[in-house]
This record gives structure tokens, sequence and C-alpha cells, in this order.
């Protein structure tokens, strides 16, 4: 088993949307939980002082870095492969085929923005409140308690480059979505003509649905952090 | 119609390629692609020049040996339609049209415009067969079959392997080929027996033999010229992970 999905083009491929899956789960999950933090600031806060450095948080934490990790090694040997098989010589003229998705061709590109944002984000705001909680310390560098997050929402989002940073992550996750989340039910073969604008409807609503959610959160903290219980 | 030609010219599979411009003139707007390059090359050979070399056999656009990546799209602008049946009405008068070969590391280039697709003959041999006892011809109703069934099963055989499918892929997959291989046995009762063993196989020689990996871009439906749809790659999937996952 191992082997053929180490092995097999099509057990990478496998692996790929199992641990896409995943991730869109835990994505759709956060989304969510920030959500909270337009609607009540103080039950944000709660959720962020359940989740803290208890052994299910870090458990959790460990399962999605393994995740994210899988994830975004097999997307680089496969790419790797796919160039190599492409063969050294290009064409000199392309035309875009008809049909053919811009984001279904810049998928790595795409991943590798998200990956930045991500790196960026755990700076931000996991290396102030659960790595804190590891710790044993109880205010972060910025002097908030670690499971502040709400307040920690509104410092980072006072600041206008990191909305541009956050709203173009964004932009480049709903571009992987859109093509990632109809692309996980082809490459385990749950899927065919008749599903395929159904596959795609449901891809492009779900990759909406997590932008709108996320962007929703830096914008309302941006322009009314009153709404958001600065004032 | 007149036409200025830049043409992909290679000794051999170890010279180095480069483009080559040529003019073809007073073409008839009903000559089609490969006769318009018949042209070229009578003229070429009154000139004492190496005619440009270029794979065809049927010219009906069923055996699949032409290829050509025309203006950069396999097998031209028309969709739906192999080289030989495209005809230069389809191009502006005066135009300038790039041919290139198949661009794959499993197609590699023999001479000028024709590569060696071999690779897709081995993927064939590793799976793309039934095996039954030869007899006398069994009765046509005596196995009966969907119409649902037979119908994705000849879609599917449609395939003519000229290679389309991974000269188009971005990333030099095979899997349209496979899929179209896998599908058109899989559908019927009589290449239903070995469909565990042969999604194996082929998917094992399309491996060996380097091709890459599917991204489901949906770019080689888009160029096949007989227009098989991605479904059988979903399926041909469905058959490999089923298959493995009962090992």
């Amino acid at each position: 088993m191992s082997c053929f999905l180490s092995n097999s083009s099509l057990g990478k491929k496998l692996v790929m949307s199992v641990t896409g899956c995943f991730l869109v789960l835990f994505i759709l999950f956060h989304m969510s939980m920030n959500v909270t933090a337009i609607i009540s600031p103080e039950g944000y806060n709660a959720i962020c002082e359940f989740l803290g450095a208890n052994w299910y948080a870090l458990a959790g934490t460990v399962v999605l870095a393994l995740g994210v990790l899988i994830h975004f090694l097999y997307a680089i040997i496969l790419t790797l492969h796919n160039y190599k098989a492409r063969g050294q010589q290009r064409y000199a003229v392309t035309v875009q085929e008809p049909g053919v998705a811009w984001a279904s061709k810049n998928m790595l590109v795409l991943g590798f923005i998200v990956l930045v944002g991500l790196l960026l984000h755990l700076f931000n705001f996991w290396a102030k409140m659960q790595l804190v909680e590891i710790l044993g310390q109880h205010t972060n560098s910025l002097g908030y308690s670690p499971a502040d997050g709400a307040a920690l929402i509104r410092y980072t989002f006072s600041q206008w480059y990191y909305v541009v940073i956050y709203l173009v992550w964004f932009a480049a996750l709903w571009f992987h979505l859109t093509h990632g989340v109809w692309s996980m039910f082809q490459s385990v073969g749950w899927a065919n003509d008749t599903w395929y604008p159904r596959l795609k409807c449901i891809a492009n609503i779900v990759a909406t649905i997590i932008f709108l959610g996320f962007a929703a959160v830096v914008l309302v903290y941006f322009l009314c952090p009153c709404m958001a219980g600065a004032c | 119609m007149n036409f200025t030609l830049k043409i992909w010219r290679q000794k051999d599979a170890k010279s180095k390629g480069a483009f080559e411009t040529y003019k073809v003139e007073n073409i008839s707007a009903d000559t089609s692609f490969l006769e318009m390059l018949d042209i070229l090359n009578n003229d070429l050979v009154h000139q004492g020049k190496e005619p440009v070399a270029f794979d065809h056999d049927c010219r009906e656009g069923i055996c699949g040996m032409c290829s050509l990546h025309i203006d950069g799209q396999a097998h031209g602008p028309s969709q739906g339609a192999t080289t030989c049946q495209i005809y230069m009405r389809k191009f502006k008068d005066g135009a300038t049209i790039t041919i290139e070969p198949w661009r794959s590391a499993a197609f590699p280039v023999i001479k000028d415009l024709v590569v060696n697709r071999s690779a897709y003959d081995q993927i064939l041999q590793a799976g793309g067969f039934i095996s039954v006892r030869t007899n006398s011809v069994p009765d046509a109703n005596a196995v009966l079959i969907p119409k649902e069934d037979a119908d994705e099963a000849m879609d599917a055989a449609a395939c003519i392997g000229c290679g389309a499918c991974a000269a188009t892929c971005k990333n030099g997959s095979a899997m349209l080929f496979v899929a179209a291989r896998v599908s058109s046995l899989a559908k019927l009762p009589q290449g239903r027996v070995e469909g565990a063993r042969r999604a194996k196989a082929m998917v094992a020689k399309m491996d060996e033999l380097g091709f890459g990996n599917c991204t489901n871009t949906g770019a080689c439906q888009a160029e096949c010229p007989k227009q098989i749809s991605i479904t059988h790659i979903a399926r041909l999937n469905r058959e490999f992970l089923s298959a493995k996952f009962k090992d």
C-alpha cells in the first residue's frame, strides 16, 4: 500500500486529494471560527481559550502541519516529475485551450503564494497565541494574553499593508480552491460528465464562502474597528 | 491563398532542430493541410532540397497517424478533427503558420515533424486487451449489454491513439489515452473480467515510460480529435484505486 501511494502516479494523486480534502475542511472550520470575531469578540476569545495549548488542540496542530507538509511535498514531487515528462524542448507557440481554467494550470504558483501567506500568518498569530502558551508564557510580544485573539486581529489589521497582503493571500486561495475542490473528487474517481458542472459549481461556492468569510473579518476590523469591539 | 510556414526541421533524433521558413503560394482554400504540405514538399524536391518529414496514413481521421502542433494547438485550429481533416480555408490568407512536432519526453522526435509514439503501443501491450478462447462466433444476444454502457464503451473506443492528449498536456500525461483504453473495455462484460489487472498494468507501464501526472486541467479533452471526455479518467482512477485497495 505504502508503495503505491508513493510510487504510482495515481497513488500520489490520491494522497494530494485526501490531504487537500482535509485542508479544505480545516479551512472551513477556521473560517467559521474567524467569523465569530465579527459577531462577538468575546465569543471568539472564548474559542481561543478553549483551544489554546490543550492536548486536543496540540494534536490537531500536529496533524494539520503534517497535512500541509505532505500536500506541499507531494505537489513538489509531482510537479518536478511533470516538468521532466514535458521534455526539454517546449512549444514555440501555445494557446489557451477552450474550457481550461487558468487556476488549473497554475496550482503550484498559487500553492506557493498560499504557503508564503501561511508562514506570515503563523508569525502574526500562531507564534503570538498557541506558541506562547506552549512556552508557558502569559503574555505575547505585544503584551496581549495569548487567548486574546480579537485584540491580535484588531492590532494586525489596523495596518493597511497587512490588509492588502491578506486579501491577496485569500484571492490566491480562492483560485487554488476553485480547481482543487472539484479536482479532489476527480482524482478519487467520484466524478462524471453529469457531475462536472455540479462539482465545479460546488468548488466555486466553497471557495467564495471561504474567501468572503476570511475577507470579512479583515475588512471589518480594518474599516469598522468599533463594530469589532475596539470602541 | 498564400502562406508563410514556420516548420520545425530536425535531421534526426540526435541532432538539434530549428525552425525554417517557407512560402507556399496559390493554395486552394479547399486544399487539406496535409495536401498543402505535399505541395510544399513537391516544390522542395524540385528545388533539390530535403522534403519535410511528417506522419500521415489514412487521411480520413481514423488511423491516428497524423499529428502536428499547428499554431499552438494539437491538430490545429478545428475542434474534434485530426490534422488531415483541416482545410486551408480555416486560415487567413497571408497568415504565418507555425508547425511543430508533438513535444513530450515520451514522444522523442525522429525527424522533422515525426515523433516516436511507440510508448502508446507499449501501454496497450501491457493490458489493453481481453483474453478469450477463439471459437465460433457467439450469438449476438448471448451477452446482453445496456445501451448506456455500450455507448460509453464506444465513446472511449473512439480513441485513435494519436498522442494529442499527452502532447497537449502541460504535464506530458497520457491519462486520457490510458483512460479511454481502460474505459472502453471496463464498460463491457467481456473486458470486466480482467478490469483490475488491466488498470494496474497499464498505469504501471504509463508511469514506467515517464509520462507525467494528471492535474485535471482538461486540456486533453479540449484538444482530443475524438472529443473523449475526462469522465473516462475518473473511471480509470476508480478502477485503479479499487484494484489497489483489494490487493
